[in-house]
């Protein structure tokens, strides 16, 4: 639709979709406003002051903040190595052939953002209690990539639908065995969408909580410590620095995933 | 045929490309496997191994789960408090929806009818970055925003409106002590937290719609407004049915929301998690979840017979 171009939106509607992009950002300024105020027992609006000495609190005297971080970074990191692999193998496999249930199982790779995040977590857990899996990192990360096979899927899957297959047979065509095609013509045609994908899985495993609380045990992730600070809160400007931490930490790679896919079609993270 | 006048390749890698290209098949095979292993059998087998659960029972006297093929779990959701959990999280699921639906449509229309060049992509940024920023983190902005000494309340003594805050909040069953205790509240954050899950189909089925369409329908006589409501509202729907698949989904199975802003009152998801963990029973928790799948079950079957898996 652009015959209305040149045109300009009537008022009403221009009204309502800025009232609605305002919606969409402003709670999110409040947490930035709220790492600064000098009331640390409720949530007093106006603050009473502004003071930047919860950064330093953080930063120095808040140790229960370091070991949950460094296990966020680590579960995230091999989720999206494991999600890459796999959701890459997935889109190849599935976007050069046709062959019957193919249809059935692009929509099972789906499955694990179709359905509430409450039931991928029990039913994992409730398979570790019966193999008497123990929790572990490696439960976490299992659950995680689960969910982030599907992110890098997409991504894959719409940038091998726009890589013509001439280029593959050329290169074939000319002596190169399937591994040597592979590094030199196809790994450069999706490189971007692979990395847009993987940060993109980044993101969600930094942040997910749902799942984890399922998966962790006694572990606890960022978001887990940052959920327990939510229900029981003490000092409340310092997890309102953490969550301004965690908005820049999954903001960063969205906005690169952003750049990187743009001038394709917007598949960037179409859906979550 | 290329196959036939190819040379063939040396080494094993050669070889192996000489096989791959002979049967692509196999190929396909080779790379399907392992994420297919992954999914279908550690993903589905766990959903499989909840769903044998379900039909399962805890024995009452001794709290022990009871490995014997029963109904009687299932009779248990309909039991009226397990009843009532299900038809509030369903009825809270509605409201979020068309209230997503609503506030989404006029963001969705102008970005894909009137936005053009840097204001497209400052839209589509605009979009994306609540989407993707921290779940917990937009949970917590309305703990602020919500709380009796927060903004809210602020707002409404500036504007000597705090009669109708209080007004509002004195209301049975969606009132409470304050808006972050109130079924407002979860509401409220249920609309904010999944709204740009609704904008982005929307959109995508709003750009779809081919201008020689509006302009035909203004040349036969139609009013604007007779075209949105003849050409473009009807082309929209599918998107708008797409997004509600995620807003209906997430809302069905959330319970982190419900637990920070809401109050005492159990959601499917809450009743999940506590019949899982303090209460360890888990055939009640695995039948809980079963609502969710069959409600998903069936608004999918729908709406991919509306077409809206197309704007996907």
């Amino acid at each position: 639709m652009s015959s209305n171009a040149n045109r300009s939106a009537p008022l009403g509607l221009r009204i309502a979709a800025i009232a609605g992009l305002l919606f969409l950002h402003l709670p999110l300024a409040l947490i930035f406003l709220y790492a600064f105020t000098t009331e640390e027992k409720s949530f007093a609006f106006p603050p009473p002051g502004l003071t930047t000495k919860w950064f330093e609190v953080a930063w120095t005297s808040r140790p229960d903040i370091w070991g949950p971080l460094y296990l966020s970074l680590q579960v995230a990191a091999i989720a999206t190595l494991l999600a890459l692999i796999f959701g890459t193998l997935a889109a190849a496999a599935l976007s050069r052939t046709r062959f019957f249930g193919r249809e059935t199982i692009s929509l099972l790779f789906i499955l694990p953002i179709a359905l509430p995040g409450i039931i991928t977590g029990i039913a994992l857990r409730s398979a570790f209690d019966i193999m008497s899996v123990p929790f572990s990192v490696w439960t976490i990360i299992l659950g995680h990539a689960t969910f982030c096979i599907v992110v890098v899927y997409n991504n894959a899957v719409a940038r091998f639908r726009r890589l013509h297959g001439s280029l593959v047979e050329a290169s074939m065509d000319l002596g190169a065995n399937a591994f040597q095609t592979f590094r030199h013509i196809i790994l450069p045609q999706i490189g971007t969408a692979l990395l847009a994908g993987g940060m993109l899985a980044f993101a969600l495993s930094f942040d997910e909580v749902i799942v984890t609380t399922f998966t962790a045990g006694q572990q606890t992730t960022l978001p887990i410590w940052m959920l327990g600070e939510l229900i029981r809160p003490r000092q409340r400007p310092v997890t309102n620095v953490v969550a301004v931490f965690v908005f820049v930490v999954t903001l960063l790679p969205i906005l690169a995933a952003y750049y990187l896919t743009r001038d394709g079609e917007h598949t960037g993270g179409s859906s979550k | 045929m290329t196959a036939a006048v190819a040379e063939r390749r040396s080494g094993i890698a050669g070889a192996l490309s000489d096989v791959f290209f002979a049967r692509p098949q196999l190929l396909t095979f080779l790379l399907l496997t392992p994420p297919l292993i992954w999914i279908g059998v550690v993903y589905i087998g766990s959903l499989f191994a909840l769903l044998l659960q379900s039909f399962y029972s805890l024995d009452d006297f001794s709290g022990v789960v009871v490995h014997e093929f029963t109904l009687a779990t299932y009779e248990q959701l309909l039991e009226a408090s397990n009843a009532q959990i299900i038809l509030r999280t369903v009825l809270m699921a509605v409201l979020v929806t068309v209230a997503s639906a609503i506030i989404a449509f006029p963001i969705a229309y102008y970005a894909a009818r009137y936005a053009r060049g840097w204001k497209k992509a400052l839209f589509y940024l605009a979009v994306m970055m609540p989407l993707w920023s921290s779940y917990l983190v937009k949970v917590y902005a309305w703990k602020l925003i919500l709380a009796k000494e927060g903004i809210i309340t602020w707002f409404a003594n500036f504007l000597h409106l705090s009669w109708l805050l209080d007004g509002v909040l004195a209301l049975p069953v969606i009132g409470g002590p304050s808006l972050s205790f109130s079924y407002i509240g979860t509401f409220l954050v249920f609309v904010y937290v999944w709204l740009p899950y609704m904008i982005l189909p929307t959109q995508a089925a709003l750009e779809r719609v081919p201008v020689n369409f509006i302009e035909a329908s203004a040349d036969l006589g139609a009013d604007p407004r007779q075209t949105f409501r003849t050409v473009i509202f009807p082309l929209a729907l599918p998107g708008i049915v797409a997004g509600s698949i995620f807003t209906f989904s997430l809302t069905l199975g959330d319970y982190i929301i419900p637990q920070i802003v809401g109050n005492s009152r159990l959601m499917i998801g809450q009743a999940v998690y506590t019949l899982q963990g303090t209460a360890g029973n888990i055939p009640l928790a695995a039948a809980f979840t079963v609502v969710p799948m069959l409600i998903m079950a069936v608004y999918l079957w729908m709406a991919k017979r509306m077409g809206a898996f197309d704007v996907l």
